[in-house]
C-alpha cells in the first residue's frame, strides 16, 4: 500500500542492456557517453543517464550559449573591478546593461555602453532559436509530433518582445530588460511603475489566469494520474479508449465533484494550451505597453475597469500645481 | 531503500530542518506587529509597526537632557564677544547657552575645542568646523523660517541630524557612476550593486546626485491612458524607484505611507504625506545647493567624498528611520534664536538646477 503513497518515483527500470536508442539517420553526429544508472535522479525520473545526443544544432547552440554566458559573466565580473570575492558576494545584483536610452537604436553601440549586451543577446538568441531548432528535428526524427518545439516557441516569443521587438518600436535599446537576476527583476518592478500598474492590462490579467492556472491543471491531473495509479492509471495512453479502466475512475472522479471531466486525451490539452498561452499572451500584453497604451491604470479608469474608492483623507492638491512654487 | 541510502536520506533532511530554522531566526521579522489601516478598506493602505523597530527608534531619539533658561545678560552677543556674525542680536547669556548646547548635541566628547581652536581666541575662525558650523545655524534658521511646509512648527535643531555626532551619522556623496571608468568592459550604468541608499535593491546607487541635488524630474508615469509624447524611460524609472526606496527606508515606512500602490501618480488618492514629502524634496535640494555645496573650499580634501564634493543631505539625514525626526518632539520652542532668521543671516535663495544626465 506505501509503494504509491510517496513523493518520489518508486519503480526504476534497470536493464542489463541499457536503451541506447532507436539508430540515427546517415550523416547524423554520434550519440556521446556511457550510459550509467544512477538511484538519485531514479527518484526523479530515469535513472539511465546517457548517451546524450547533441547534434549539429546542439552544440552549435551549446557555443553560442556559452559566448553569451561568457559575455554576460566576464562584464560582471569587471564591473567588480575583477575582485573574486566581489563577484561572488555581489553575483545576484551584478548585470549587463542594454544601451543607455539616449543612445535609441544605434546598430554598433560602443562596446561599454550596450555593445556588449547587443553582443550577448545576439548570440543568446541564436542559440535559443538552435535549441528550438533542435527540439524540433529531434521530434521529428522520433516520429512525433512537434508539440513540445512549438510551447517553447511560445516562450521564445515573449522573450523576443522583451528584448527585441518592444525595444524596437519603442526606438530604444534601453527599454530593454538587462541581463542579471536582481536587476532584471528590478526592470520589472519599474517597468509596471512607469507604465502606470501592469495589473491593469488585460493581457497581463490574462497571462496570470493561464500561469496560475497551468499550475491548478498540472495538480489536479497530476493527483488524478497518482491517484489511480494503484490500479494502473499510470499506463494512461493504454487506457485512453477503454472502459472500466482506472482511467475511467478518475474521469467519474471529476464528473461527480465537478459536473465535468477531460478526458484522457482533452486534458493535455488543456494543459498545453494553458502552458503556451501563458506566454503568449503575456508576450501581446507587454507589446501593447507604451506602445499603444502608455498608462494602463488610466486606460482602466477609462474603460471601467479600475473602482473608485470613498474618499479618507483630506483633499491632496498636487503642490506644483499651485502657483509660486519651486520646481 | 537500503541502510546507507536510508542514513543519507535522513541527514539531507535534517540539514534542510536545520537551514529552515536559521533562515527563519535570521531573516523573519519577529512579532508582534500591527497593522495600522489608513486608507479606504480593501486597499492595502497600513502603516506596519513592529514593536521591535518601535522600542529601537525611542532609545535612538533620547532627547538630550534638558537644559534651564539662560540668564539674560542685557546686552547682545555681539557687543560681547568678538567676530560674532550670526547670532549678533541674541542676548550673550542665551548665546552662551545655545554654545554649550551645541557642544553637547554635535561634539559631546571632543568639546569646545571641536570648533574654537585650542590656545586661540574663541573668536578664531582658524578651524573649518567652526565656518561650517556658523553656516550650519543659519541653514537651521532658513529650515524652521522658510521651510514650514515641510518641518512645521515642530522645526529642527542640530541635534535633529547630529544626535550627538560631529558628522551625522547619514549624509551622501555624488557616486562614479562605473568602478572602471577606463575599461571598454563591466559597465554598472550606476547600478547593480547592493545599493544602501535604494535599501540594497540593484537600483541605481546614487540617485541623490540627479534628484537632489540636480532638479531632474522625479515623476516619470504618463499622465494619459494613451501614448501622448511622454518619453520618460523604464531606466529613468528606476532612478525614482531608487529616491523612493530611499525615502521609505529613511522614514521606516513602506509606499502607502504617501502613495494608494494602485496608481502611483494620482494625487487625488494619495495621502497628506505625500505632499509634505514633495515640500522636504525640494527642501533638500535648496539646503544642499545653497548651503553645503558652497562649503566646497571650506572642508579639508579628507571630508569630501570620490569625487571630491561636500557632504549633503537627504531624507535620513533627519528622519533617521522615524517619519517623524526626533519622533515628532519639538526642540527649537527652547531656542528661539534658531526659529527664524537673525541680523546678518544671509539666505540666499538658490533653486537647484536641472542637470541633463
Amino acid at each position: 500500500m506505501t509503494e504509491y503513497q510517496n513523493i518520489f518515483t518508486q519503480v526504476q527500470l534497470r536493464a542489463t542492456v541499457t536503451e541506447a536508442g532507436i539508430p540515427l539517420p546517415r550523416g547524423s553526429l554520434p550519440r556521446l557517453g556511457q550510459p550509467i544508472f544512477s538511484y538519485w535522479l531514479g527518484l526523479l525520473g530515469d535513472a539511465q543517464i546517457g548517451p546524450i545526443y547533441l547534434g549539429f544544432t546542439g552544440v552549435a547552440s551549446l557555443i553560442c550559449g556559452v559566448i553569451a554566458f561568457e559575455i554576460i559573466g566576464l562584464n560582471m565580473w569587471a564591473s567588480v573591478n575583477w575582485d573574486p570575492v566581489q563577484f561572488v558576494r555581489q553575483l545576484f545584483w551584478l548585470a549587463l546593461e542594454p544601451p543607455p536610452p539616449g543612445a535609441g537604436l544605434c546598430v554598433i553601440c560602443p562596446l561599454n555602453e550596450g555593445g556588449w549586451w547587443q553582443l550577448a543577446g545576439f548570440f543568446l538568441t541564436t542559440s535559443l532559436l538552435l535549441w528550438w531548432l533542435r527540439t524540433y528535428r529531434r521530434a521529428r526524427a522520433l516520429g512525433m509530433g512537434t508539440h513540445v518545439a512549438w510551447a517553447f516557441a511560445a516562450a521564445i516569443w515573449l522573450y523576443l518582445v522583451l528584448g527585441f521587438i518592444r525595444p524596437i518600436l519603442m526606438g530604444s535599446w534601453g527599454e530593454a530588460v538587462p541581463f542579471g537576476i536582481f536587476p532584471h527583476l528590478d526592470w520589472v518592478a519599474a517597468f509596471s511603475v512607469r507604465y502606470g500598474n501592469l495589473f491593469y492590462n488585460p493581457f497581463h490579467m490574462l497571462s496570470i489566469v493561464f500561469l496560475y492556472g497551468s499550475t491548478l491543471l498540472f495538480a489536479m491531473h497530476g493527483a488524478t494520474v497518482l491517484a489511480i495509479s494503484r490500479y494502473g492509471g499510470d499506463r494512461e495512453i493504454e487506457q485512453i479508449v477503454d472502459r472500466g479502466t482506472a482511467f475511467e475512475r478518475g474521469a467519474l472522479f471529476w464528473r461527480w465533484t465537478m459536473g465535468f471531466n477531460a478526458t484522457a486525451e482533452s486534458i493535455h490539452r488543456w494543459a498545453w494550451w494553458f502552458a503556451v498561452l501563458c506566454p503568449l499572451v503575456g508576450g501581446i500584453g507587454i507589446l501593447l505597453t507604451g506602445t499603444a497604451v502608455d498608462n494602463w491604470y488610466l486606460w482602466g479608469v477609462k474603460h471601467g475597469v479600475a473602482p473608485s474608492y470613498p474618499h479618507v483623507f483630506p483633499t491632496v492638491i498636487d503642490p506644483a500645481t499651485l502657483q509660486g512654487m519651486p520646481k | 531503500m537500503n541502510l546507507k541510502q536510508q542514513f543519507q536520506l535522513r541527514f539531507g533532511v535534517a540539514i534542510a530542518a536545520v537551514a529552515s530554522v536559521l533562515l527563519i531566526v535570521l531573516t523573519f521579522e519577529f512579532p508582534p506587529v500591527d497593522t495600522i489601516q489608513r486608507g479606504y478598506r480593501g486597499l492595502a493602505m497600513g502603516l506596519v509597526e513592529s514593536h521591535k523597530t518601535e522600542a529601537k527608534l525611542a532609545v535612538d531619539n533620547a532627547l538630550p537632557e534638558e537644559t534651564p533658561k539662560a540668564d539674560l545678560i542685557g546686552q547682545p552677543a555681539s557687543a560681547v564677544y568678538q567676530n560674532v556674525q550670526v547670532l549678533k542680536d541674541v542676548d550673550a547669556g542665551e548665546f552662551i547657552r545655545l554654545m554649550t548646547d551645541i557642544t553637547t548635541w554635535v561634539a559631546p566628547q571632543q568639546g569646545c575645542s571641536y570648533c574654537h581652536a585650542e590656545g586661540e581666541e574663541f573668536s578664531s575662525d582658524k578651524l573649518y568646523t567652526k565656518v561650517v558650523a556658523r553656516r550650519m545655524i543659519q541653514m537651521v534658521q532658513h529650515v524652521n523660517a522658510d521651510w514650514k511646509s515641510h518641518v512645521a512648527e515642530t522645526g529642527v535643531t542640530c541635534y535633529t541630524c547630529h544626535h550627538g555626532q560631529p558628522v551625522p551619522a547619514n549624509i551622501w556623496f555624488t557616486q562614479p557612476e562605473t568602478l572602471r571608468p577606463e575599461g571598454f568592459l563591466g559597465n554598472k550604468a550606476g547600478q547593480n550593486m547592493p545599493a544602501p541608499a535604494a535599501a540594497l535593491a540593484s537600483l541605481p546607487y546614487d540617485p541623490f546626485t540627479p534628484l537632489l541635488e540636480y532638479a531632474n524630474e522625479i515623476r516619470v508615469i504618463s499622465k494619459t491612458a494613451l501614448p501622448d509624447g511622454d518619453r520618460s524611460s523604464v531606466k529613468q524609472t528606476e532612478w525614482t524607484y531608487a529616491l523612493m526606496m530611499h525615502i521609505s527606508k529613511a522614514l521606516g515606512v513602506n509606499c502607502t505611507f504617501c502613495h494608494n500602490s494602485r496608481s502611483f501618480a494620482e494625487w487625488d488618492q494619495s495621502t497628506p504625506q505625500r505632499g509634505i514629502a514633495w515640500y522636504g524634496i525640494r527642501m533638500v535640494r535648496d539646503l544642499n545647493n545653497a548651503y553645503l555645496s558652497p562649503l566646497l573650499s571650506t572642508f579639508p580634501s579628507g571630508r569630501l567624498g570620490p569625487l571630491g564634493d561636500v557632504p549633503k543631505v537627504n531624507c535620513a539625514t533627519c528622519h533617521q528611520g522615524a517619519y517623524k525626526p526626533l519622533l515628532g518632539a519639538s526642540m527649537v520652542k527652547d531656542y528661539p534664536e534658531l526659529a527664524g532668521l537673525t541680523t546678518g543671516a544671509s539666505a540666499p535663495g538658490m533653486p537647484a538646477p536641472a542637470q541633463s544626465k
